[in-house]
């Protein structure tokens, strides 16, 4: 029988069901996970015996750079991080290459092997939507979804300057459809606009120019309107003057706007038996805390502004953020905030990219290496691992690099186990620059986190956070039959030989989707139906109406016909709305 | 030293792709070992001795192994890929991507090579006799590391883009270049002896260039400090009276590289 099957013994960590590495049996029957399967089904069931092994959930990145017009302007503009990392073909699977910014093949299977199930692309320009998909189409082994660059819209900025938040909330609902994308993302909101006229901003409550909004409206703004929606995720933000020393207190200031906003996501989706609720309760979902939590004046008094962050956020529940670690190394920098890679230019030389996506967005991209002889790079290896060990309720927080800009998400057994181990961590303090330890107060924090806490910051929050956790992040009755399998038994585990942990989440022994084997200790052994989720948001068909009549008289500063606007669904594989109710 | 002999007698209408041409890789087989050694020529793999006739067994060591190349082979490529000792001399001319990356060692070629000599290189001598095309001792496409350590001589010209991102060896032209000479070099040694077209040292930031030549036209970015004669580097010679500038300055890194330049075949600047 397709998709089903038995994995017998392993240490299972599950935290939204609240299974603390159990030995459990978990079945899998047609892609869904059962509690049990007959002795007829078990006789036609694959059965892996996982004892001694570490069993989670599906790994689960809530942002990450993989697809669409920014990431491939990455690829072409680096022969260099082409040509020595490559893989062969095999009878099943493509050849690829790209150790940054990997070919869309090359992508799917490195997160396949460990253990990623599904992945969302942290940034889709409305424009390039259709490039994104089809990319997305093409990354094999995920699920996939795609966040909305929204921040600096033409159309929205005019309605909030106007006041008319139903009339912008039909504008995103009708968005979110037109363009088949997942929640909505605020890059440097109203900076990307100032960026057109060489300008940035640099305070919330700072017009910019001629559309006369704030960061600040646009944040709340956006906030309101996807309560209103009722969109799965809460409101995915990218903080002002990212990447500038001192940015920690804007950030926080940012975190503040949303306080009141209460989370209502409304979707009609079947939800898995978990124990705890899956369904989120924040208000605000911060991007890369690291690259916005940068403290001090100046490069020369540099310091982690880390805390101020974590403090706001461990006394307040309406926010949860994802860290951006930085784990040394090459990566590119790609973001929809094309002021910040010009920044980035200037201090670097480096080559580097910009567009402006008109009258939306624009983005830039710039090849990047962290080096452990670096003072600002070490502090900003150290700013990741606090960004989440300083936390103290790991729900509150997701393990990512903004791969490929911290570096590439291959890095992430090794965030792990800095994570983990205090020992990993020491001997890193001991090869890179002594900033570290001194413009940061990680040297001194003693934390090492557990299995079941790696369990969340890379599957069960994100999914939880993005609203998928019905089906995803969970092994729970009814969820996804997504799983992975690691050779690292819980009950031996030594974290000072942090290597094996390396190791361990490297390769995943088995990475199961929909109950079927697609790879087995790196080797991809299948390729599966993969799912594109989007919010298909139900909105009163009069705001629709009125709104539209506004969209297409402005459609005249675009240079292409409103109807080749859309995402048609064949750009998509297999398009699965997610239902959203704004009637409520 | 042992001498291995390779003469070419295969069909080398597709390009070959020799990176196992090397001491390294010679060292410690006999003849017939190392003709059945795989190459790739295309998409196939075959026997090196399907492309040359083997004579005489590989030393002890790299270093105790030389390979002689008793003929022309403009579409072998990547000859003395990575190595780190030894010597090859290669008796005509030769393909792309000679010496890529070498590391020790020496390569003589008698004839000309083609484009990307000495691509990357870390250590030893590459010593081209004839002329050879573009990239010598540059970086990958893409990349702005290019040359780190050793030396690169070409008796003859070379084209665009001489020692691209170089940080640290020397090369030097007998004869002229054409473009982007010294393109983001950051250290190291160029001498041009001949002329050079244009963007020269553009974008330097260290590291010194010496044209001995005429500059057909001078980057923009550069300012003269004095003039100086008969310049020494090491053992590298250069006679007469030069102009001394440093630059490039038309960058935001506003880069120190020394830029000199024969005052006797530039006297317009
Ligand atoms: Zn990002």
């Amino acid at each position: 029988m397709a998709g089903t099957i038995a994995i017998k013994n392993g240490y299972v960590y599950d935290p939204l069901n609240e299974v603390d590495g159990e030995v459990m049996d978990i079945f899998i029957k047609n892609g869904k996970v059962v509690t049990e399967l007959s002795a007829a089904e078990m006789k036609d069931a694959k059965e892996i015996d996982a004892k001694g092994k570490t069993v989670m959930p599906g790994g689960v990145d809530s942002h990450s750079h993989v697809a669409g017009a920014k990431v491939n302007t990455g690829r072409m503009m680096r022969p260099e991080d082409h040509y020595k990392y490559y893989q062969k073909k095999t009878p099943i699977a493509h050849s690829g290459c790209g150790y940054t910014v990997p070919s869309v093949y090359l992508g799917g299977y490195e997160y396949s092997k460990m253990g990623y199930t599904t992945v969302f692309e942290a940034a889709v320009p409305p424009m390039e939507a259709r490039h994104t998909h089809e990319e997305m189409r093409s990354i094999p082994m995920l699920d996939m979804a795609g966040y909305l660059v929204l921040g600096n819209n033409w159309f929205l900025m005019r309605y909030l300057k106007e006041g008319d938040i139903d009339k912008a909330a039909a504008y995103v609902s009708w968005m979110m459809k037109t363009h088949k994308t997942y929640g909505i993302k605020c890059v440097n909101p109203a900076g990307v606009e100032n960026w057109g006229w060489g300008e940035n901003v640099s305070a919330l409550d700072e017009a910019n120019i001629h559309f006369e909004v704030t960061p600040e409206d646009i944040i709340k703004g956006l906030a309101e309107i996807n309560e209103q929606l009722g969109i799965p995720m809460p409101m995915h933000l990218h903080a002002n003057n990212l990447g500038h020393p001192g940015c920690w207190e804007i950030t926080r200031d940012s975190l503040k706007i949303p306080k009141s906003i209460k989370a209502k996501p409304n979707t009609d989706v079947e939800w898995a038996e978990t124990k705890m609720k899956a369904q989120r309760h924040q208000s605000v979902y911060l991007t890369h805390c690291q690259f916005n939590a940068f403290g001090g004046t100046s490069w020369r008094d540099f310091e982690s502004g880390v805390k101020g962050i974590t403090d706001y956020v461990n006394s307040n529940d309406h926010v949860v953020m994802d860290s951006g670690c930085v784990p040394f190394g090459d990566a590119t920098v790609m973001t929809g905030d094309g002021p910040a890679i010009h920044d980035l230019y200037q201090l670097t030389g480096n080559k580097w990219s910009n567009t402006d996506v008109e009258c939306e967005c624009g983005s830039g991209v710039l090849p990047f290496t962290y080096l452990k002889s670096n003072p600002i790079h070490s502090v900003q290896w150290a700013m990741g691992l606090e960004t989440l060990l300083y936390v103290k309720d790991a729900w509150k927080s997701i393990m990512t690099t903004d791969s490929p800009n911290g570096g590439p998400f291959t890095k992430y057994p090794q965030i792990i186990a800095w994570l983990m181990s205090n020992k990993a961590r020491q001997d890193t303090f001991e090869e890179c620059h002594k900033w570290a330890s001194d413009r940061s107060g990680l040297a001194s924090e003693t934390r090492e986190m557990s299995l079941s806490e790696i369990a969340i910051v890379t599957r069960a929050n994100a999914a939880r956070t993005t609203g998928l956790a019905h089906s995803k992040g969970t092994l729970a009755v009814g969820a996804d039959g997504d799983v992975a399998v690691y050779d690292i038994d819980a009950k031996k585990i030594d974290v000072n030989d942090y290597e094996s942990i390396i190791r361990g989440f490297q390769n995943a022994s088995y990475t199961i989707k929909g109950g079927e084997v697609i790879t087995q200790d790196g080797e991809i052994l299948a390729i599966p139906e993969k799912n594109t989720f989007y919010s298909d948001i139900a909105i009163k068909a009069d705001s629709e109406k009125e709104m539209l009549k506004d969209v297409k008289s402005w459609f005249k500063y675009y240079t292409i016909g409103f109807n080749n606007y859309p995402t048609p669904d064949k750009y998509l594989a297999n398009p699965t709305p997610i239902k959203v109710n704004a009637e409520r | 030293m042992a001498e291995v002999i390779l003469k070419p007698i295969g069909n080398f209408d597709l390009t070959v792709e020799a990176e196992a041409i090397t001491p390294d890789n010679f060292a410690g087989k006999t003849a017939v070992e190392i003709g059945e050694i795989l190459i790739w020529q295309a998409p196939a793999q075959a026997k090196l001795s399907e492309f040359f006739s083997v004579e005489g067994n590989g030393g002890s060591s790299a270093e105790d192994t030389t390979i002689t190349i008793d003929g022309d082979v403009p579409r072998v490529k990547r000859i003395g890929q990575e190595m780190t000792a030894g010597k090859i001399i290669i008796k005509g001319s030769t393909g792309m991507h000679v010496g890529n990356t070498m590391a020790g060692g020496e390569i003589i070629v008698e004839g000309n090579a083609e484009s990307w000599p000495g691509m990357e290189m870390k250590g030893g001598l590459l010593h081209i006799k004839g002329d050879t095309l573009d990239h010598v001792g540059c970086a990958y496409r893409g990349s702005w590391h290019g040359m780190t350590g050793g030396r690169i001589v070409i008796d003859g010209n070379a084209k665009n883009q001489v020692g691209g991102g170089i940080s640290g060896g020397e090369i030097i032209i007998g004869g002229n270049v054409d473009n982007f000479c010294g393109i983001r070099m950051n250290g190291g040694l160029i001498v041009v002896k001949g002329n050079a077209v244009r963007t020269t040292a553009a974008e330097m930031t260290g590291g010194v260039m010496v044209v001995g030549g005429r500059i057909e036209k001078f980057s923009p970015g550069f300012e003269m400090e004095a003039v100086e004669c008969d310049l020494k580097f090491d053992d590298i010679e250069c006679a007469g009276e030069f102009m001394k500038f440093t630059g490039d300055y038309a960058i935001p890194q506003k880069g120190k590289g020394t830029l000199y330049v024969s005052y006797e075949n530039n006297e317009c600047l």
